[in-house]
């Protein structure tokens, strides 16, 4: 036991060294117990191979072999363990000299073979595993070009792969259909000598740009002309490729997009254009004036006809829309025609209005007015539509302009104008834009605008000239005359606007407010002047008609208390017809009411003398140009004629039991006249200019006091 | 066309790590371009054969542990060639799922355990978690309500930066029963004297390196066992390897948790 314990202790010691001596070179996929257990038992198989006796060579190479079993491959190994052998007690001297030669050879020897055995049955392995995964690899690669092939080849989409010259290496049926060719008719071609000259470059240039590196996928839309030449829009999308050996090829996936394209365009034309003449739309009219607005040119002109139809709402009222159609598109072809030559572009801008834009307006013999010549005969034969034979005429604006400062609103503006001048001036006309008269119109349009504010704002004020008796020289009354006191115009008579607030309505607020103010100061002179004097105020023909005209007058009377009949009001001839050309029905009342009526401006219209007798008027005012008749400075001699018409009228008026004023009266002289016809009452500037209430309020105080 | 990672190693003229690996490890399952890559990158890391050594030394500890433990099947992910002492050498008559993405590899791999009756190659990216756990191979050999040993052993450095290693981890770790266990090693950049092994891989493959904490965070949703997460050749130590100062130097740890 002692002695097997000492044996075991020298083996054990020995296979601690020998596992020590070979694990820091190759992998021993063991724990160190076990490694010295494994060695430990070769060991034991050593130094039995020491015994006397026929060396067992086969053994010897066995444990040889067992190192390379476990992965004690090194050549270090194998050294160490030969030294160990020769070093260690366990072996050093166990048997023979020569027997350990043996075993030490026999052990290399053993090693070496096992160690040969195992490498090549190793890279055996390795070879057929690489060989194995390259027949793999082949095959999911082949199985993957024909999948690619398949695609390729039934794809909807056409394919073509590109050399790195852009050379079609293979192409697919459907991009050889979509060119008109067959598919190996393409190889070889450099792929931009299909598309449309003006895309070619660009479509040689993202092949290259994706080959030279980009190798980001690419997407262009390109022409293509097919065989015929046909236009083919293709949307193609690049990709590059590689070969294994490292040759850059693209892949061109061209989709034939010519529908869509062609649809797009449609949508384009339908945008810019009117779908029921086909004439450019007023979009289109708009962007192409814009784009002529803003050219660069200083001296440039841009020029226009406005042209609408006369009457045409009476064409579709009576025959329909459907006519009325018809009648448009007719007009729109004789209007295209008619200019064609002249490069105008021609639009309708809607409803039954249409414009001719023309960039360079001055052209010599085409220019606005031969357009507009052009359009109106144009327009005069008779149109043909749903067999009825219609007459058309239009009228047309013209405006031609230098762009500088021009804006868009503003061309149409003065269009609208002239056209509106050309409707005025009568139908089947044109009418040249005339920047006076526009500004003078403007400026009228702007003071009609602004004047129910001003009312409000109490821009008017209030005159009074006297109306003087011819016999006493005494104050008769006074006509209340309105002035604007204009914050920028200064104060305006009221020729510069009472009929512009006639025409616009504005005369209503104004001659309420004139005849409330005047008849507060015809109260408030009541004290001082005498029974009979009197306010006069001017009742404009819209005022007149009003339906509340009496109710208004009695309010402002009440509002005031002044009494009625020291009113009087006013009115030209044309005021006092109703619309059935008889005298208002207002008028009654408000003479029964007491208010007092006269005729202004009485001579200057029908003066229907029959009605002076139905009427409750009570003064006529003669018009200034018969008084002026009489003998001025200037006009040295009298005209008799006139003379004697207002020397008859006063004969007439006093037979009616009505007062005679002389308006406009200038000259001593022609007071001295009237005063001799009889006539009863002047006013002018021989007596008096229209001033404010003060004037009159010191004048009515003296001739009390006298 | 153009070359997917994993797919080369398929020429002659390529070196594949599973081969440089093998031959690093004292096998002759490589050839020449494999064995002049380990040579590069030797001269760069003196010492890299004996962390090779000390690698594979923890894979077979760790596994003996785990059939210790009762632990009768494994799914090696990136295992290389299943020469030279991998797992089901370690842990034999244990079911085990080979995955590596290398086709030679996995060509290998089959051919080899063509006669091993319970172990499979499956040549798969380990990325692609349900591609591997849905295989025929993983689903016919392995029963994932019992508990499996998952082996990530030295592929961590393939795994870049932003392919969340954790994430990755977590997935394969959702499909296991309690009682199964991770195993790990990997290169750090944090852990050694300075060195850096950015200066020094070669231009094989990608080589990327983990801070200790990152390896932890792998271990999210496991328990890690004693010692922790420690110098690889400091795990359950089975043998004074004459090698081990050597190894110290490397940078790499190694730890095994339990879901
Ligand atoms: C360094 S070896 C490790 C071998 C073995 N696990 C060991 O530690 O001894 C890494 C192996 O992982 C494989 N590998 C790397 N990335 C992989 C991935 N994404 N999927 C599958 N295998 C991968 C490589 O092909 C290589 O064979």
């Amino acid at each position: 036991m002692a002695r097997g314990s000492a044996v075991d202790g020298r083996r054990t010691r020995f296979a601690e060294r020998w596992a020590r001596a070979v694990t820091d070179e190759t992998y021993v996929p063991m724990s160190s117990d076990e490694l010295v257990r494994y060695l430990a038992g070769l060991a034991d198989r050593i130094v039995a191979l020491h015994a006397p006796g026929e060396f067992p060579a086969e053994e010897a190479r066995q444990i040889g072999a067992a190192l390379v079993h476990a992965n004690i491959t090194g050549p270090i190994g194998l050294g160490r363990t030969l030294a160990l052998l020769a070093d260690d007690p366990l072996t050093a001297r166990a048997g023979t000299a020569k027997r350990r030669l043996e075993v030490q050879s026999a052990l290399a020897d053993g090693f070496a073979a096992a160690l040969r055995d195992r490498t090549l049955a190793e890279q055996e392995s390795i070879r057929l595993a690489l060989v194995d995964a390259r027949r793999q690899a082949e095959k999911a690669l082949s199985a993957s070009q024909a999948r690619f092939q398949a695609v390729f080849a039934e794809a909807a989409i056409g394919m073509a792969v590109l050399d790195a010259q852009r050379r079609v290496v293979d192409a697919n049926q459907a991009l050889a259909d979509m060119l008109g060719h067959a598919p190996t008719d393409l190889t070889g071609h450099d792929l931009g000598e299909y598309a449309h000259p003006e895309d070619a470059d660009a479509v040689r240039s993202a092949v290259d740009g994706l080959l030279s590196g980009g190798s980001a996928p690419v997407q262009v839309e390109r022409r293509f002309a097919d065989a015929d030449g046909a236009l083919v829009w293709g949307r193609v999308t690049l990709s590059a490729i590689e070969t294994p050996a490292g040759q850059p090829y693209a892949v061109a996936m061209i989709e034939d997009i010519t529908e869509r394209r062609l649809l797009e365009l449609r949508l384009e034309y339908q945008a810019w254009h009117d779908p029921l003449t086909g004439l450019a739309n007023r979009e289109l009219f708009f962007a192409r004036l814009g784009e002529l607005l803003s050219t660069p040119d200083p001296d440039a002109r841009v020029g226009l006809c406005y042209l609408d139809l006369d009457g045409f709402k009476v064409i579709n009222d009576s025959f329909g829309h459907e006519i009325g159609d018809g009648v448009l598109v007719a007009v729109a072809q004789r209007l295209d025609l008619a200019v064609r030559r002249s490069g105008g572009l021609v639009a309708r801008m809607g409803g039954d209005e249409f414009v001719i834009l023309l960039d360079k307006p001055t052209a010599p013999d085409m220019d606005l007015t031969w357009c507009a010549e052009q359009a109106l005969t144009a327009l005069r034969p008779a149109v043909r539509v749903g067999g009825r034979e219609l007459t058309v005429s239009a009228s047309i604006g013209i405006v031609d302009r230098p762009i500088a400062g021009l804006t868009t609103a503003d061309l149409m503006q003065a269009a609208d104008t002239t056209l509106y001048w050309a409707k005025s001036d009568g139908r089947g006309r044109w009418a040249v834009f005339d920047p006076d008269r526009h500004a003078r119109e403007v400026a009228r349009y702007t003071l009609a605008a602004t004047m129910p504010a001003a009312v409000e704002h109490g821009e008017f004020v209030v005159e009074y000239q006297p109306l003087v008796s011819l016999e006493s020289d005494r104050l008769w009354g006074v006509e209340a005359l309105v002035r604007w006191r204009h914050p920028q115009l200064g104060l305006l008579p009221p020729d510069q606007f009472i009929n512009l607030a006639e025409e616009t309505g504005a005369i209503v607020p104004l001659g309420r407010w004139v005849l409330q103010s005047a008849c507060a100061q015809a109260q408030a002179w009541q004290a001082i002047a005498g029974p009979d004097f009197r306010v006069s105020v001017n009742l404009a023909v819209r005022q007149a008609h009003e339906q509340d005209l009496t109710e208004e007058v009695a309010a402002v009377l009440r509002d005031t208390g002044l009494p009625a009949d020291r009113l009087v009001l006013e009115l030209t001839e044309s005021a006092i017809m109703g619309p059935a050309a008889e005298p208002l029905r207002a008028l009654h009342t408000l003479a029964e009411m007491g208010v007092r009526l006269a005729i202004d401006d009485f001579g200057t219209g029908y003066s229907n003398l029959a009605y002076l007798r139905e009427l409750p008027v009570h003064a006529l005012k003669i018009a200034g140009s018969f008084v002026s008749g009489t003998p001025t400075a200037r006009r040295t001699s009298t005209d008799p004629v006139d003379e004697r018409i207002v020397a008859t009228l006063v004969e007439l008026a006093h037979a009616l039991d009505l007062t005679v004023i002389a308006e406009g009266v200038e000259t001593d002289e022609q007071a001295a006249r009237l005063r001799a016809i009889g006539c009863d009452v002047g006013q002018g500037w021989h007596f008096a200019r229209p001033s404010g209430p003060a004037a009159i309020t010191a004048r009515l105080a003296a001739e009390h006091h006298r | 066309m153009v070359a997917e990672r994993g797919e080369h190693g398929i020429d002659f003229d390529e070196p594949c790590v599973a081969r440089v690996y093998d031959y690093l490890l004292g096998g002759s399952h490589n050839f020449a371009v494999d064995r002049a890559a380990a040579e590069r990158f030797s001269a760069r890391v003196p010492d890299l054969a004996a962390g090779v050594r000390a690698n594979r030394s923890f894979l077979r500890r760790a596994v003996r542990y785990l059939t210790g433990l009762g632990v009768r099947q494994f799914l090696d992910l990136g295992s290389g060639l299943p020469t030279a002492g991998n797992v089901h050498e370690a842990a034999p008559g244990a079911r085990v799922v080979y995955v590596d993405h290398e086709p030679v590899a996995a060509a290998h791999g089959r051919t080899m355990l063509a006669d091993v009756p319970r172990a499979r190659m499956l040549a798969a990216d380990l990325r692609d978690v349900d591609g591997v756990l849905g295989s025929p191979e993983v689903r016919d050999l392995l029963d994932l309500s019992e508990p499996v040993g998952l082996v990530m052993v030295g592929v961590f450095h393939n795994i870049g930066p932003d392919e969340d290693a954790p994430g990755l981890v977590r997935k394969y770790r959702e499909a296991l029963a309690p009682g199964s266990h991770l195993v790990v090693s990997a290169a750090t950049r944090d852990s050694g004297d300075g060195f850096d092994w950015a200066e020094r891989q070669t231009l094989l493959v990608d080589f990327h390196t983990f801070r200790r904490a990152e390896v932890a965070e792998l271990f999210d949703g496991f328990e890690l066992v004693d010692p922790g997460i420690v110098h690889l050749t400091r795990w359950r130590p089975d043998m004074a390897q004459p090698s081990d100062e050597l190894v110290a130097k490397l940078p790499t740890v190694a730890g095994v948790g339990r879901l």
